[in-house]
């Protein structure tokens, strides 16, 4: 059944009607996870409002790793297995992925100011999401330099298996280095550090900018199937203008041709 | 009502809202594009929708 779903005229077919429900069921989600961020959240007894910086900059930055975590997936499914849709799935990926880690980088920039004086440190958190930014940056700007969508996919699955290093040491590196950047407060050992209050209006943003982030990757998705089949069939008519251009020279030249013996 | 670091607050939403808005749009346009040139090309091969 997954095989039948995963073939590209399949996924088309299926993901049309479903559309225009997850996109509703984002702005939906959206709507109320702001509501709850502006107009019920509490100010943090430190940091006061700015906390509120914290609904937008941890989502970002979930779906920045969330986002290169399916790609690496995706890249086994094309190194492995060949999927076209795999494929497929990473390209479609990549664009969202680095718009959401750069959204967590400056909104992070703008949390840093006034919290830490400081817009940007070298610290092994805030380097490790930048290097995931511009590793996103190379893989897009490697799609765009092969042509050829087969050759491009394998050095881009690579690629991405090569740069999934980089997200243990997102997650870890807190912990392994001494960094300005806090360490884990939701998924951490003994339960979230942070306030019920504000915890579930943060997990509301999470599975808001999730379904958002999900629903931009469908449509990616729809659209680079379109793209392939818009460049298949482009080759497909060239092909055939260049083979009616050959056969219409070859009977202008016949006559000639014959006409040389009997001369 | 947002303190003193209103600036940065909304600079933040404001920033995010553009990128999400411009991921929006960008696969909208994108995918109507698409699909108008394999409409086009359909249309010349003669090949079914």
């Amino acid at each position: 059944m997954w095989t039948r779903l995963a073939h590209p005229g399949h996924f088309l077919r299926w993901t049309q009607p479903a559309m225009p429900w997850l996109a509703g069921l984002s702005a939906l989600l959206l709507a109320v996870g702001l509501y709850l961020t502006w107009f019920v959240v509490p100010p943090d007894y430190q940091q006061g409002e700015t906390v509120r910086i914290m609904y937008i900059h941890v989502p970002a930055a979930w779906l920045g790793v969330f986002f290169y975590g399916s790609m690496a997936v995706s890249a086994l499914g094309t190194l492995v297995w060949r999927h076209p849709l795999a494929d497929v799935a990473q390209r479609a990926a990549a664009p969202v992925g680095a718009a959401f880690t750069l959204i967590c980088l400056v909104t992070g920039s703008l949390w840093g100011k006034p919290m830490w004086g400081t817009y940007w440190v070298w610290d092994a958190r805030l380097t490790s999401m930048l290097v995931l930014f511009l590793i996103y940056c190379g893989i897009i700007a490697l799609w765009r330099t092969i042509e050829d969508p087969n050759r491009a996919a394998r050095a881009i699955a690579i690629l991405t298996l090569v740069g999934a290093v980089n997200l243990p040491i997102i997650k870890f590196s807190v912990n392994w280095w001494s960094t300005l950047h806090q360490p884990a407060s939701i998924m951490r050992m003994g339960g979230s550090a942070i306030d019920p209050s504000m915890l579930y209006p943060l997990l509301e943003m999470i599975l808001a900018f999730t379904v958002l982030g999900v629903t931009l990757h469908l449509a990616g998705m729809r659209t680079e199937i379109l793209r392939r089949r818009v460049r298949t069939l482009t080759i497909r008519e060239a092909e055939r203008l260049d083979d009616g251009a050959a056969s219409a020279q070859r009977r202008s030249a016949a006559p000639l041709g014959r006409a040389v013996p009997g001369l | 009502m947002l303190g003193p670091h209103a600036g940065f607050i909304l600079g933040a939403y404001a920033f995010t809202a553009l990128v999400v808005g411009w991921l929006i749009l960008h696969a909208l346009r994108d995918h109507r594009a698409q699909a108008r040139a394999l409409a086009a090309l359909q249309d010349g091969t003669g090949e079914r929708p």
